[in-house]
């Protein structure tokens, strides 16, 4: 592989290294973001959250931040084992980009607004455009991603994510929904079911149209598994080592109900 | 940063020179191949084992995940710098009482772990030990024993 002469963005590190280490990437020039302190923070203004690119898995496990953003602290909780979920960030979640980036699914589900930054000024852009393939994005080589934006929680919220087992590993399926009961609006997208993470509209609007928002109620049960269905047709897996479609298929089903469950609860 | 790099590094309290080092080595090569501090163990350089685990400037984290020079200017313990006096530590000597120690590969990375999780919490519950203990594999103990150990040490340091 050929020596690439610009310096590379290294945050935590937990994606970068291995690729180092098993000779996928050769830097000759490291641009660290370790004492980058004004990345490491988030703060609270209005109804927006502001996340530092280099916020790192275990600060969004602080009570104070998961009040504001629970499905993040949820899919924060999920990752890796203790070591790495005190050194990799959501920064480098996002720039790697892969389907199975546990804190994408709950962006996209978000509208999630990414701040970028170079020489040439800042661009902010939407997580969905932000992304456009497996593990491709629209960053230019000296973009630097600063902040994550994303609206502070105005109901229930929701990050379930199936993996061989419970610590350390890669989701086969997972599923993010949020729910805004001031504007009446759900937000829901899968991961590791597709190239890039999926937003399920349809879904959505379905369930919106369902929900007694004055009472925050479900009234008609078969909704669950209706918008479980909706949100399985709208995933469009792959057989691969880590599962078959069809299980990811199915899990997506299982999990997307369970999900609206909890944010609706029967009977209530 | 680039190319061919020098720096020091901050391990165990005392100060260490890294000459000409290829920018990319980890810390964990570092540690062993250069400064000749092996006890932690190199599996899977990928995060997954834990076999590598120390602590950078208080927090647990896989050696072979660090990139070397990158942790300039931190405070960097290893398993060496848990009993500096060459005497066993209480976590050590727990895990070889309660036979959490067989082929032993795994045992140095579990040290720096368990006295991570107890110096933050005195008495962890069952699932905080499984949950504070889950980067760090063993193919040996079953962890049963290991849990034991930790289970020891909380008795002991209660006095
Ligand atoms: C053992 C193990 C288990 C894991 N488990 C999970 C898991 O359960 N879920 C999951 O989602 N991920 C998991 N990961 C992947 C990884 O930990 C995450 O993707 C993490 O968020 C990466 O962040 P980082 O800070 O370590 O990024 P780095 O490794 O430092 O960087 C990753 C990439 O992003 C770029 N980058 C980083 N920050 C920026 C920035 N601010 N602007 C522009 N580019 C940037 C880097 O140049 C590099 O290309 C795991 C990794 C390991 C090793
Ligand atoms: S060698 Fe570092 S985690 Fe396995
Ligand atoms: S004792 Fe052999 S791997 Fe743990």
């Amino acid at each position: 592989m050929a020596a690439d002469p610009r310096p590379q963005v290294l945050a935590g590190g937990t994606d970068f290294m291995v690729e180092v280490n098993y000779d996928h990437r050769r830097p000759t020039a490291v641009m660290s973001l370790r004492r980058v302190d004004e990345l490491r923070g988030w703060r609270r203004h209005g109804d927006r959250l502001t996340v530092g690119a280099g916020l790192r898995y275990v600060d969004m496990l602080e009570s104070e931040f998961e009040v504001s953003a629970p499905a993040l602290a949820q899919a924060a909780r999920t990752v890796g084992s203790p070591q790495i979920r005190n050194t990799g960030t959501i920064g480098g979640n996002v720039a790697t980009a892969s389907p199975a980036g546990d804190t994408l699914p709950v962006l996209y589900a978000l509208d999630a607004e990414v701040t970028v930054s170079s020489t040439r000024g800042d661009r902010v852009v939407p997580i969905q455009e932000l992304i456009v393939g497996p593990k491709r994005t629209t960053l230019a080589p000296d973009e630097l991603i600063v902040s994550i934006s994303i609206p502070v929680s105005k109901g229930p919220q929701e990050f379930l994510k199936i993996g061989v087992r419970n610590a350390m590993v890669i989701a086969v399926a997972s599923v993010a929904l949020v729910v805004d009961g001031d504007n009446r609006h759900i937000g829901c997208a899968l991961g590791s079911v597709g190239p890039t993470i999926i937003r399920c509209s349809e879904a959505e609007a379905m369930a919106e149209a369902e929900i007694d928002w004055d009472r925050l109620h479900l009234p008609d049960p078969r909704v669950y598994e209706t918008f479980g269905a909706m949100c399985a047709a709208a995933s469009s897996p792959i057989d691969d080592h880590r599962s078959t479609s069809r299980y990811r298929r199915h899990g997506v089903y299982v999990l997307a109900t369970r999900a609206l469950m909890r944010a609706f609860e029967p009977g209530a | 940063m680039t190319g061919a790099v020098t720096y020091r590094l901050q391990i165990n309290g005392a100060d260490h020179a890294v000459e000409s080092s290829w920018l990319g080595e980890s810390l964990l090569y570092v540690l062993r191949e250069r400064l000749g501090l092996v006890g932690s163990k190199n599996a899977c350089e990928e995060g997954e084992c834990g076999s590598c685990s120390v602590l950078v400037d208080g927090r647990l984290v896989c050696s072979c995940l660090e990139l070397a020079a990158a942790a300039e200017g931190t405070e960097i313990i290893t398993v060496e710098g848990l009993s500096p006096d060459g005497t066993l530590s209480d976590v050590q000597e727990a895990l070889v009482a309660e036979g959490g120690v067989q082929c032993g590969f795994c045992t140095p990375g579990f040290v720096v772990a368990v006295h991570d999780l107890l110096d933050g919490n005195a008495s962890p519950s069952p699932l905080e030990t499984k949950e504070a203990l889950a980067g760090n594999l063993c193919r040996c103990t079953g962890y049963g024993r290991i849990e034991a150990a930790v289970e020891r040490v909380v008795e002991l340091r209660r006095g």
